[in-house]
């Protein structure tokens, strides 16, 4: 049974990790592009 | 600073959403034939599934720092020195960081299950620590301050020595372990024989890391230029108060 | 002016304000000691289990000799800097255009001296303390070791502490950067000595490709510092 939490865990590290790396990014991009003009955004 | 003249925030684009959707699908795809539908292995049986995880993650930190040498050098040497390759760089590399340490953390977890052990001082996982510690030790570089050239310029010749550096460890590496070499039949080393399905599992794990990796690098790159826009704006608008200042001082009271 | 004439110039400075503070003899060498010292609190056990060859001690003693020159390696390159930036001397040098691959081979130069006297006394310290022999077949590759090693981390803490030196909160930095860079030089040349010293019965020729590894690492980074160390001092 120790088999399936750490096969089970080692997605959820994986894919939770991902995910809050993601989220931090992208509430920091969200933040901060508001303050800033378009010419300074490349992709807009 | 006038927010007017702003965009309504975020860094994504549509080509991002589609990049974005697509890694979705391919995460959900991932699970369901990684903890699903795939067979287990012969000798590991189910600690099989943990290495479609950890192997692609393994393959996307290398990429990643790939990258960020290439991007580094990239800034150097071209006449123009343009800023853009060092926000890659640095954007790959906090990525490439992320991937190694699920690459380690994962590779424990099999290893346990495996070999019985958290950790074996074999030439791959050895030489995958230090490339994590090093490239800790490159985004700490990255935030020692200054302007955005003198970051610029420092982890461009951190990163690059770095990837002159690896080969060095491997090798040293693989000849101090091949001292210490154990019978491969009692543990195996992670080169599984995959066939069929499980090979197909491990190619779709590989593509939507890749999604993950692109999708993720664009974003912190994008977050990156506006964090140094916001930099300069800041310097400007500092600049322009005290000259507002030196104009209205004499009423003050 | 010749590069090397430079770095001999920049070389000679070093050593004489060395000569003349001994910051390195009194406060780094007696670091190391200590350091020595603390490894047999940590890892002496009981004298020689029954049937062993070596003592425990006797058998890590080449990686302790390497650990210790690592430590005191660190201590040794913020010294370096320290007195270029404490007048801002390394700025002068720079605005007066002074080579600065020949500015990276005094600096090196400098240190590798003072980091071959430290590791010869290491040795010694190991041979009065842990009971190391060394013996005469293996006094060539030892040489061989001492030599390589010596330059490999002499120049790459130069090019490190070129990076680490000066601001607020970047000194901290250098051991977090320097130590995982020497991985290859602290594995080759405790192997290397192993062998010299003929440690777990390891016979000398076994050494020599360890030599190898340790030589080339000081070639890269001889070589890549040469040409980093300028773009890196450059603020």
């Amino acid at each position: 049974m120790e088999d399936a939490g750490f096969i089970i865990g080692s997605y959820v590290i994986t894919f939770g990790a991902i995910a809050v790396y993601a989220w931090r990014v992208l509430r920091r991009s969200r933040r901060i592009t508001t303050r800033v003009p378009d010419e300074a955004k490349p992709w807009t | 600073m006038a927010a007017t003249d702003a965009s309504p925030g975020g860094t994504a684009t549509r080509g991002t959403r589609l990049i974005g959707a697509a890694a979705f699908v391919g995460v959900a795809w991932l699970v369901a034939f990684g903890l699903g539908f795939s067979p287990a292995d012969r000798d590991q049986r189910e600690s099989v599934r943990i290495l479609y995880v950890h192997v692609p993650s393994a393959w996307l930190a290398y990429l990643a720092f790939v990258v960020t040498a290439v991007a580094s050098g990239l800034y150097l040497f071209r006449r123009r020195h343009s800023l853009a390759w060092d926000r890659l760089a640095g954007a790959s590399a906090e990525v490439g960081v992320l991937f190694m340490g699920i690459t380690l953390v994962s590779g424990m977890l099999w290893g346990r299950l495996t070999w019985g052990v958290f950790w074996e001082w074999d030439a791959r996982l050895t030489t995958t620590a230090f490339l994590f510690v090093t490239y800790i030790g490159y985004l700490a570089v990255r935030r020692l301050g200054g302007s955005h050239e003198q970051r610029a310029r420092r982890s461009a010749v951190v990163a690059l020595l770095a990837v002159l550096e690896i080969p060095l460890v491997h090798w040293s590496v693989v000849l101090w372990r091949s001292l210490h070499q154990e019978a491969s039949v009692i543990r195996p080393d992670g080169d599984v024989k995959m066939d069929g399905l499980m090979l197909f599992t491990l190619f779709v794990g590989i593509v939507a890391f890749t999604l993950l990796y692109v999708w993720l690098v664009i974003h912190r790159q994008r977050t990156l230029t506006a964090e140094d826009a916001l930099d300069d704006a800041g310097l400007d608008a500092a600049i322009a108060a005290r000259r507002a200042e030196a104009v209205t001082a004499p009423e003050a009271v | 002016m010749t590069s090397w004439r430079i770095a001999r110039l920049v070389a000679g400075k070093d050593l004489r304000i060395e000569w003349r503070s001994r910051v390195a003899l009194n406060q780094v060498l007696p670091f190391a000691a200590v350091v020595m010292v603390m490894f047999a609190f940590a890892l002496d056990r009981l004298p020689r289990p029954a049937g062993a060859e070596d003592s425990l001690l006797e058998s890590v003693a080449p990686g302790l000799v390497w650990l210790a020159s690592l430590f005191s390696l660190l201590l040794l390159v913020q010294r370096a800097f320290a007195v270029e930036t404490d007048d801002g001397a390394l700025d002068a040098l720079r605005v007066a255009r002074v080579d600065a691959g020949a500015l990276f081979w005094g600096k090196t130069l400098a240190l590798a001296a003072q980091l071959a006297v430290l590791e010869a006394l290491l040795l010694v310290t190991a041979v009065l303390l842990y009971g190391t022999e060394v013996r005469a077949s293996g006094v060539v590759l030892l040489i061989a070791t001492w030599v390589a090693a010596t330059f490999g981390l002499a120049s790459v803490g130069t090019l490190y502490g070129g990076l680490a030196a000066g601001a607020r909160g970047r000194e901290t930095l250098l051991p977090l950067l320097l130590l995982p860079v020497v991985a290859p030089v602290l594995i080759g040349a405790t192997r290397a000595v192993e062998a010299a010293l003929g440690t777990g019965g390891t016979a000398i020729a076994d050494g020599w490709p360890w030599v190898g590894v340790v030589a080339v690492f000081a070639v890269v980074f001889g070589a890549g510092g040469t040409l980093a160390f300028g773009p890196l001092i450059d603020e």
